[in-house]
């Protein structure tokens, strides 16, 4: 029996490269032996698409995409296809879980420096596949056609109209088809949700495993461990993927799981977080829900969005607040990659973005109120303060630089502030300005006159 | 078989092979991003209304749908018109800051001529269908200067559409593209600039 099947791996070896590309990418793939907590979410995204994938064939299957039939096929799905509730349930849990694991992932790439030479191209590969998800989230959404779907779109398309040249309006009826969002709009994003973007994705995850492979994983050390190898050529801090990492992921995937299955049980809603309450009610294009806000992945860049008074401006500082990513390899270009090496202000900085983002996540899904809306807007201020410090940090500055940035910095903040002055809200304004002041007190000065931006001895080998 | 090989010769055919190739690619992506646009159907059902307002009296309001949508005509007496400034100060957007309205619409009336006032009757709060209450009419009562009221959520308009402070609604009514065909005969959903 064994003989038979060694026979057939040879016959097949012979034609196909399946011996060659196991080993490759995983019994014979050295990763750092150091992997901790934060390396499970690449696995898990992995997984999570896989559910992504055959959930949502399922709920083709059942599914509509019709304006007149999509929302009653949904709840037909949900009533009375057996399991139905469930399948959509995991599509819905799927997308939210998918996207929490992602950026738990770009946050461990930002951690330990993962988009650093020789890293850049899995980090723009990355950024691609986060865009992808983007899209394929904002086209999914629709599909349900709740009144959320609708206005959703509604808003998100219209956000294209404020191109300038005469340029808008034609861009948002050809995205349409249609003068409204309408049933034409429904039909191509299905197309484009169920066929187009999942295949680019497929393409793009394709390519961003094969670059990683390429170049070998980054670790928490930030160090290279293809620099040190033994006899045989096998990386001496380096263990072969299969089995170590491969029973180690089950492991984290099995924790994984239990919260998704903990959500798609006992919340599948998510407390309106994950299916936001007003798509529960059908699509209407003559009534505007009280209150239109993204789901809750979208609602850090949806928050810079509304904080800023002039609709063009908005879009683009939106768009530029996801593309910046593209960038970061070329921002931060400090020689050491780990934050366990880079000091005291790097962990702050990096801490503060979090916060920043967690916090501009909040206000998206609220109603504006003018201090909230004040509040979106400074932090919007240090959303991209923090790009422009990581910059500020990539070698040793001399004081005059410094202090030429922080001219130019305080000029442009002014002139921000006096172009959107309202007496109303002046107090206000004053009073929000200190956190972008002390933001900058903190970062620039702190790195100028304390020893707290000093790296720390980077070890030779893996610890 | 030659072993001299024309260099130059294959770089000429070889980039125009891709030239022309890239030709084709773009000529063939034509009716795949055309086919986006809104289909006969969609413009058909979407074409501009054409309304008659030569028999609209003065006070009059004349309700036509256009995209689904309610579109109200009104005829307004001259002594609304004169009214119109006095109410600036108790309005949120009283020069039609906000873009509501085409270009040729941003005056103090909000309209082409200014007796005759175009609006889409959809509540600019949460898209309720305002109604028209004229001078000292119920339920508004005395001291009301006519306009439009909405009765979900108590929004108020002025006689050009003009949003009241202090209401729900967050911007004036909005006013459709419009044009006039003849003196008697609005084209609605077309202006000069896209007709």
């Amino acid at each position: 029996m064994k003989a038979m099947l060694t026979g057939l791996l040879q016959w097949t070896d012979a034609r196909f490269p399946l011996t060659k590309l196991w080993n490759e990418h995983l019994a014979r793939y050295y990763a750092p032996k150091n992997f901790n907590l934060w390396y499970y979410f690449g696995s898990l995204a992995l997984v999570m698409l896989v559910i992504q994938i055959f959930s949502g064939i399922w709920l083709t299957m059942f599914y509509k995409p019709s304006a007149e039939e999509a929302f009653a096929s949904v709840e037909y799905i949900m009533r009375e296809v057996p399991m139905g509730w469930f399948i959509r349930y995991m599509h819905t849990t799927g997308a939210s879980f998918f996207f929490l694991v992602v950026y738990l992932h770009m946050f461990r790439g930002m951690m330990y420096g993962s988009y650093k030479n020789p890293r850049e191209l899995i980090w723009i590969i990355g950024m691609l596949i986060y865009l992808c998800m983007m899209v394929e989230g904002f086209f999914g959404y629709l599909l349900p056609w709740g009144q959320m779907s609708y206005w959703g779109a509604q808003v998100i398309i219209s956000l294209f109209g404020a191109l300038p040249f005469g340029l808008g309006e034609p861009l948002t009826l050809w995205i349409r088809g249609d003068y409204v969002v309408a049933d034409a709009t429904l039909n191509r994003f299905f197309a484009l949700h169920v066929a187009a973007v999942p295949l680019a994705l497929l393409a793009l995850i394709g390519a961003h495993i094969m670059a990683l492979h390429e170049v070998g994983s980054n670790n928490p050390d930030g160090i290279e461990i293809k620099k040190d190898k033994d006899a045989s050529g096998v990386p001496r801090d380096g263990i072969p993927f299969h089995p170590y990492y491969t029973v180690k992921d089950i492991w984290g995937l099995a924790i994984c799981l239990i919260l998704f299955a903990g959500v798609l049980f006992f919340a599948p809603t998510f407390f309106g977080y994950f299916i936001e309450k007003p798509n529960f009610v059908p699509a209407n294009p003559l009534k505007t829900p009280e209150h239109i806000a993204p789901v809750w992945y979208f609602t850090p860049y949806y928050a810079i969005l509304r904080a800023i008074p002039d609709k063009l401006t908005g879009v683009i500082a939106m768009f530029a607040s996801v593309l910046i990513f593209f960038f970061l390899p070329w921002l931060d270009r400090h020689p050491i990659k780990s934050i366990r090496y880079r000091g005291t202000l790097f962990r702050l900085l990096l801490g503060t973005f979090v916060i920043t983002f967690i916090v501009l996540g909040y206000l998206g899904t609220q109603a504006p109120t003018p201090a909230k809306s004040e509040l979106g807007f400074r932090l919007g201020e240090l959303y991209f303060a923090f790009f422009l410090i990581l910059w500020l940090y990539s070698k040793e500055r001399t004081q005059s630089f410094n202090y030429t940035v922080l001219g130019i910095v305080a000029v442009l903040l002014i002139f921000f502030d006096a172009i959107r002055f309202d007496s109303e809200n002046g107090a206000l304004m004053l009073v929000s300005s200190l956190l972008v002041i002390g933001y900058f007190v903190v970062f620039v000065l702190g790195s100028m006159y304390t020893r707290l931006n000093q790296p720390k001895p980077v070890p030779e080998r893996v610890t | 078989m030659t072993t001299d090989v024309d260099a130059g010769r294959r770089r000429f055919l070889t980039a125009t092979v891709g030239v022309v190739g890239g030709v084709a690619a773009a000529g063939v992506a034509v009716p795949y991003l055309v086919a986006w646009q809104p289909s006969e159907r969609a413009r058909a059902i979407g074409a501009p209304i054409e309304v008659d307002i030569s028999k609209i009296e003065p006070g009059q309001m004349l309700v036509q749908q256009w995209r689904g949508k309610p579109v109200w005509i009104v005829s307004r007496p001259p002594a609304v018109l004169e009214a119109l400034p006095g109410l600036d100060a108790r309005l949120r957007d009283p020069d039609s800051s906000q873009d509501q309205q085409p270009q040729y619409a941003r005056n103090e009336f909000r309209s082409i001529k200014p007796e005759i006032l175009v609006l889409i009757g959809i509540c600019t709060h949460l898209g309720c269908a305002p109604s028209y209450v004229k001078q000292d009419e119920a339920p508004l009562g005395a001291g009301w200067p006519g306009g439009f009221f909405c009765p979900c959520h108590g929004s108020r308009f002025d006689y050009a559409g003009r949003v009241y402070s202090g209401v729900p609604a967050p911007t004036n009514l909005v006013v459709p593209p419009h044009m006039y065909v003849t003196d008697t005969r609005i084209l609605i959903g077309a202006d000069e600039g896209s007709a």
